[in-house]
């Protein structure tokens, strides 16, 4: 080992080591363990079927969110939605598992109750059946997705294998200009590095306006990590996640909350620490923006230029931008501002938690949704939901033409066969512009809260800031 | 538990578009529900594979011969990346897929692959691009050899490359060793590591609701 400082990455990597198994590779502890209805129950009865218990039931948690339907009364939630919903229910009650329920304070998207709940923690090492996981870096947790072999894993023995990853530092400098968001700069970002850029890096994310950003502008930044190919990002903890996590329901309290915060200010990157890449983003040169491709790297300003293909001369790229372009129905070089939509998707475990829904509701305010356009707010939890309720943002959302759903994933995904029509272009504040991901053939451009509620109003991909009151 | 994996000589399909994600290898829908393996390599690239009214899409490689028959794929950058979805490895290996060679892998794909018995093999993008220009050469005539042991790839044209690989990572291949039951003989260090840590951050280990 160099004498330089140590990274926050090494510090809590260490903390959880078991046993060094060699080759940088080391069996650590998992702290918190999410489940949700899409794996959750496929685990259990996975572990079931060969003899084996869950380890620490008391350090696993769970909650449906994948496949319900996010309709009034979850009507129309899907035939086998129902089942899996039923069949997390029952296997966590079997194991001993807390499960937050439908309509129960505590239900949601997994990756927005973790931190809602106190369940995430600065240093805490968390993982879940979901590439998301990432988001909840936002407090300084080590967290990240596995897949369903590791999930059995981790359920059977609290710990898990893992090779420890190289680290990025990645420093976002200066004042946010207007109008621009987390989505924004992290949207940025990862067109700046690309979408294999963090590749087999833990992200670190720093610099002022990193430090600027409340704790939920962080968690929507770390939920992107895994769009840059990075499969955990992080946020270093300070008095702004403590004020966050303090009073909590699951955050410690008295004695051990005093305990808790000082340990997690030994937390940070070492002034001297070594990263094995460092890049800087001056901010103050973002403006808001939106994807025009089917990979979260193809991303430009609203005021930009869809490319064209024909100006590119590496024949590869070229391709990709033809088969892109071909996908999403888009004309080379025109403006993407002015491009018209049909959907537009509020929510998702980017960006559904109570600060999205006001950057959206001010847009939304006193203005009306443009006719042949489907809005949808979905709430990312049932307490943001009911927040957004006693501020009246539901109210205010629908005298504007949108439609209030019930929390879950919804439109993010269509897993729970909420969809957008093939064709059909959707505006979305979810973290994945992928061929099919929101629907067969459907097309997905990714913005902010603030930019999707602006197309809404105006029925076409907008510039935001030009609606400032 | 996977199978072990060690000499392989295959057809082998170049799929060299970059990005493609996880959502490309197997639709969400293919996967919900508890009792969907066995049915999803028919779904495994969908969207590339079939036209909007269900039929082949004769332009995709994996409905061409030889290409049917490939038991290894050449990829693009960025193969796999995307969403934690195991059911992306297994739509694979459901339809017959045993090794994946590109120049890198979503991270978390990659390392569902070794939990399958799946080989992803890591190698500079000119030797990538190369075996996908041989393949293609013969028409798909040409196969690859993959040795384990020896950490090689033999192209069509009897060109060997060197690959890397995780020491503990090529091991559980060789053997086909279960994860679970491996780490399940150190538990006495798991449950040591436990009560240790309980004086050290308790409030990682009281879970009960406080407020």
């Amino acid at each position: 080992m160099a004498s330089s400082g140590r990274t926050m990455l090494a510090k809590i990597w260490d903390q959880h080591v078991i046993a060094r198994l060699g080759d940088d590779t080391d069996l650590l502890h998992i702290d918190r363990h999410l489940l949700h209805d899409l794996g959750g129950s496929r685990g259990l009865l996975d572990l079931k079927s060969r003899g084996l218990a869950v380890h620490n039931p008391d350090l696993t948690f769970a909650t449906p969110d994948h496949a319900i339907s996010t309709a009034r009364g979850r009507a129309g939630t899907i035939k086998i939605g129902q089942e899996l919903l039923a069949a997390l229910r029952v296997e966590t009650s079997a194991s001993g598992i807390r499960m937050f329920d439908i309509d129960e304070p505590g239900q949601g998207i997994v990756h927005v109750i973790g931190p809602e709940l106190g369940l995430s923690l600065p240093g805490c090492l968390i993982v879940c059946g979901d590439s998301h996981t990432c988001t909840h870096g936002g407090l300084g947790a080590l967290a990240f997705g596995i897949g369903s072999s590791e999930l059995t894993h981790v359920l059977a023995t609290q710990a898990l294998i893992q090779r420890r990853p190289k680290t990025m530092r990645v420093k976002f400098e200066g004042k946010l200009p207007l109008g621009v968001t987390a989505k924004d700069l992290i949207l940025a970002l990862i067109g700046h590095v690309g979408a294999a850029g963090g590749t087999g890096y833990a992200v670190e994310y720093a610099g002022s306006a990193i430090r600027e950003l409340p704790v939920e502008g962080r968690l929507t930044i770390c939920n992107l990590s895994i769009e840059l190919g990075a499969k955990m990002g992080m946020v270093a903890p300070d008095e702004k996640a403590f004020e966050y996590l303090r009073g909590r329901p699951y955050a410690p309290q008295g004695e051990m909350w005093e305990q808790a915060v000082e340990a997690w200010r030994e937390l940070p990157s070492d002034v001297d620490a070594q990263f094995d890449r460092e890049v800087l983003i001056d901010v103050t040169k973002i403006i808001p923006q939106v994807t025009w491709g089917i990979s979260p790297e193809h991303v430009i300003g609203v005021d930009g230029r869809i490319p064209d293909p024909q100006a590119i001369d590496d024949p590869a790229r070229r391709a990709a931008v033809e088969t892109a372009l071909d996908y999403m129905g888009l004309k080379p070089g025109a403006p993407i501002a002015g491009t018209p939509v049909d959907w537009v998707f509020i929510g998702s475990c980017t960006n559904s938690r109570l600060s999205d829904l006001r950057a959206a509701a001010e847009v939304a305010r006193g203005r009306k949704v443009a006719p042949g356009v489907r809005a949808w707010i979905v709430p990312g939890s049932e307490t943001v939901k009911r927040d957004a309720v006693a501020e009246g943002l539901d109210k205010l959302f629908t005298d504007a033409g949108f439609e209030w759903r019930e929390p879950g994933c919804s439109m993010c995904l269509a897993a729970n066969g909420e969809t957008v029509a093939p064709g059909q272009r959707s505006v979305s504040t979810s973290n994945r512009n992928f061929v099919g991901r929101q629907g067969p053939r459907a097309r997905t451009h990714l913005a902010s809260p603030a930019t999707a509620a602006a197309a809404a109003i105006v029925g076409a991909i907008a510039d935001v800031r030009t609606m400032e009151r | 538990m996977p199978k072990p994996f060690n000499k392989l000589t295959a057809i082998a399909a170049p799929i060299m578009r970059s990005n493609i994600d996880t959502d490309v290898i197997i639709r969400i829908e293919r996967l919900v529900g508890n009792s969907i393996r066995g049915s999803l390599g028919k779904w495994a690239f969908g969207a590339l594979r079939y036209l909007p009214d269900g039929s082949e899409n004769p332009e995709f490689i994996l409905n061409r011969e030889p290409y049917r028959q490939a038991e290894i794929l050449v990829t693009g950058p960025n193969f796999g990346c995307g969403s934690s979805r195991e059911g992306a490895v297994w739509s694979l290996q459901e339809m017959g897929i045993r090794a994946v060679i590109g120049s890198g892998f979503g991270d978390i794909f990659f390392a569902n692959c070794f939990q399958n018995g799946i080989l992803p093999i890591v190698v500079d993008k000119e030797i990538v691009d190369g075996l996908a220009a041989e393949i293609e050469i013969t028409q798909g005539a040409g196969r690859i050899g993959i040795d384990l042991e020896e950490q090689t790839i033999t192209s069509p044209t009897g060109k060997t490359h060197r690959f890397e690989i995780d020491p503990r990572r090529r091991e559980g291949l060789l053997e086909g060793l279960d994860e679970v039951m491996l780490t399940l003989q150190r538990d006495d260090e798991i449950r040591a590591f436990q009560a240790a840590d309980r004086t050290a951050r308790p409030w990682i280990h009281f879970t009960r609701k406080s407020a």
